[in-house]
């Protein structure tokens, strides 16, 4: 009993210190054993590894090489800043598909401002945030204040934004497809590579680290989590939970912009169509990566690592010399294993067995 | 010990209506330190309604709320907090897939730090949790990092209750505290209710069971579609009395010979 009492860890990701176990050492090996499988992450941790052991054998030239590394991080880095913020959002409860077309909206927003208008890069940037900012909000006030499924408030945001999108790039600037040149401190922050590695990976894991600092340390992240958990177990204890959705929208949205920015700049042009894939791809990543369909219950390490599966499952698709087209069965399948598999590591959690 | 001090808590006329419709109408009573008031009444009789104006969840229509004497605004949960009114649900309000320590300090967590980087006192709210369970009789529970959904529901009854009293809970609103638990895990919490009045709270509680309302109340109130009904003290009314009222008095009776009358007469 008191081991078992030791190895139940906060699954919400609270730190596991203090919580040593004093007895024979087998036993302490055990019970944090037992500690690393019931975090939400660890299905994801253990997908990857098995992914990427798969990908090593299976893919004959290149994927093991530093470019074949360069290429699937970018890949997952440019996911993964999506999904890190959605899988915040799917914590609380709620989802948002409406980020498909806001990378199309924001990369068209910089390309035109920036590429057709000759706006400075920064304000065609900062102006692709405010909208970005607008569109999370109206999300995000929609969907609290009238209590329906985001699922489809934010499926009626997809359409309309894309609509948008589509419509005011053809009678701005006539086309849906706008070049430029990125040049200077906007170039640096959001097109720049080392060796093949895009800077889009910097962003990626400073995302994953405020926002794991965010839903493990700070009072917000808790408000998350019981917001998705039990909304009205949360507002009963005078948590805003409307505020703290509203708040996630907008942090998705802003996530979606990020990416179209970091498109338009690495691409040297914008694009409608851009981010179209990412609508589910960004919370599959999420559940792969541990987050509870139904919220309450994730982490954003899990997130991570369930966009380096991403990452690792279509470049190494791609070196394997197979048609693309495996990719998405096997993503499929790991989807499914993955909700399965999550399924049975919260019960464990849950009966502390 | 009954109705010596100054009343905590004093509803004055209190109505509320839903589109037209009559949830509660007039109802007028106080509560005192260290006093256990009981609310009776059948389902659908208003006790959810006021329980949720006593929390902030809803807004009277009419009428008022005194605290300590005062007229307040109760608009949210959270200000009813402030003001000392702690609610325990029916659904108890605890998170199962959030850690004990998580769900104790949900919504008051302790900090460190400062602005911006102001993170959760993780030590601290673990150690508070487990000195404030382990004062309220379980110590099953060792480790503030448990999930919540490992524990029995008397033991998350009392995780809800001793964290209702650490923030400040001067009145207590238990809502059908017992109805979930086994005999045992009753009593325990029967306990927590007692020790709470013995320490100068008062408690309005909810309750079906009348050997778990007479065990502890001072005073009965009887809700009776959205009307009092009866209000009596301890000692006013007999067991009989009381269960009857508790039951839906005299129709249960009347059922009962209606019944009888039935069996009787399809007996040939």
């Amino acid at each position: 009993m008191a081991s078992a009492a030791h190895s139940k860890d906060g699954a919400t990701g609270a730190p596991a210190r203090g919580s040593k176990s004093t007895t024979a050492s087998g036993r302490t090996v055990k019970s944090s054993l037992k500690r690393v499988i019931r975090r939400p992450e660890f299905g994801a941790f253990a997908g990857m590894i098995l992914v990427y052991a798969f990908f090593a054998v299976a893919a004959k030239n290149g994927f093991l090489t530093l470019a074949g590394t360069a290429n699937w991080m970018n890949t997952a880095s440019e996911l993964g800043v999506l999904a890190v913020p959605v899988g915040m959002l799917m914590i609380a409860g709620e989802f948002d598909l409406s980020v498909g077309s806001v990378i199309g909206a924001s990369s068209m927003i910089v390309s035109i401002g920036n590429g057709f208008y000759g706006l400075p890069m920064w304000v065609a940037i900062i102006l692709a945030l405010i909208i970005g900012a607008l569109i999370g909000l109206g999300n995000g006030i929609i969907t609290v204040s009238t209590r329906l499924p985001s699922f489809i408030v934010t499926l009626a945001g997809l359409f309309i934004v894309a609509g948008a999108a589509l419509g005011f790039s053809r009678l701005l600037s006539g086309t849906t497809a706008v070049t430029l040149t990125p040049e200077g401190s906007a170039r640096m922050a959001f097109g720049s590579q080392a060796a093949g590695f895009h800077v889009s990976i910097l962003w990626w894991i400073a995302i994953t680290a405020v926002a794991s600092w965010i839903l493990t340390q700070s009072p917000y992240g808790n408000w998350i989590f019981a917001t998705g958990a039990n909304q009205n177990a949360a507002r009963a204890a005078g948590v805003p939970s409307d505020r703290v959705k509203v708040s996630l929208f907008v942090a998705t949205a802003l996530g979606a912009v990020l990416v179209g920015v970091l498109q338009t700049i690495q691409y040297s042009g914008g694009d409608v169509t851009y981010g179209r894939d990412f609508v589910f791809d960004a919370p599959v990543a999420a559940v792969i990566g541990g987050v509870l369909l139904t919220g309450g219950y994730g982490s954003a390490i899990g997130v991570f690592l369930g966009s380096v599966i991403f990452g690792v499952v279509n470049m190494g698709i791609f070196y394997t010399g197979w048609n693309s087209d495996w990719a998405q069965l096997v993503l499929g399948t790991l989807l499914l294993l993955a909700v399965l598999g999550n399924n049975y590591f919260r019960r464990l959690a849950l009966t502390g067995g | 010990m009954v109705n010596t001090s100054k009343p905590v808590l004093e509803l004055k006329k209190l109505s509320k209506h839903f589109t037209g419709v009559a949830a509660l109408s007039g109802i007028s009573f106080n509560v005192s330190p260290g006093e256990v008031l009981c609310l009776l009444g059948d389902n659908g009789a208003g006790k959810s309604t006021l329980i949720k104006i006593l929390s902030g969840v809803h807004r009277p229509t009419e009428g008022e709320v005194l605290v300590d004497g005062n007229p307040v605004k109760l608009r949210s949960p959270r200000e009813a907090q402030d003001l000392g009114i702690a609610t325990v649900h029916q659904d108890i309000g605890v998170i199962s897939l959030m850690s004990v320590a998580r769900n104790f300090f949900l919504g008051l967590e302790p900090t460190k730090g400062w602005g911006p980087f102001k993170r959760i006192d993780h030590e601290k709210a673990r150690a508070i949790v487990i000195d404030q369970i382990t004062a309220m009789g379980i110590r099953r529970v060792r480790d503030g990092n448990q999930l919540v959904g490992v524990m029995s529901g008397g033991e998350k009854q009392a995780l809800a209750i001793a964290r209702a009293i650490y923030f400040g809970g001067r009145v207590l609103i238990l809502d059908e505290p017992t109805s979930a638990l086994g005999v045992k895990e009753a009593e325990i919490v029967l306990r927590f209710i007692h020790q709470a009045r013995a320490n100068g709270i008062a408690v309005i509680l909810i309750t079906h069971n009348v050997h778990h309302a007479l065990s502890v109340a001072d005073h009965y109130i009887v809700l009776i579609h959205g009307e009092v009904a009866a209000d009596f003290r301890k000692g006013e009314k007999t067991r009989e009395e009381i269960l009857d009222l508790m039951a839906g008095g005299e129709r249960l009776q009347s059922l009962a010979a209606e019944l009888e009358a039935g069996i009787t007469s399809a007996t040939p």
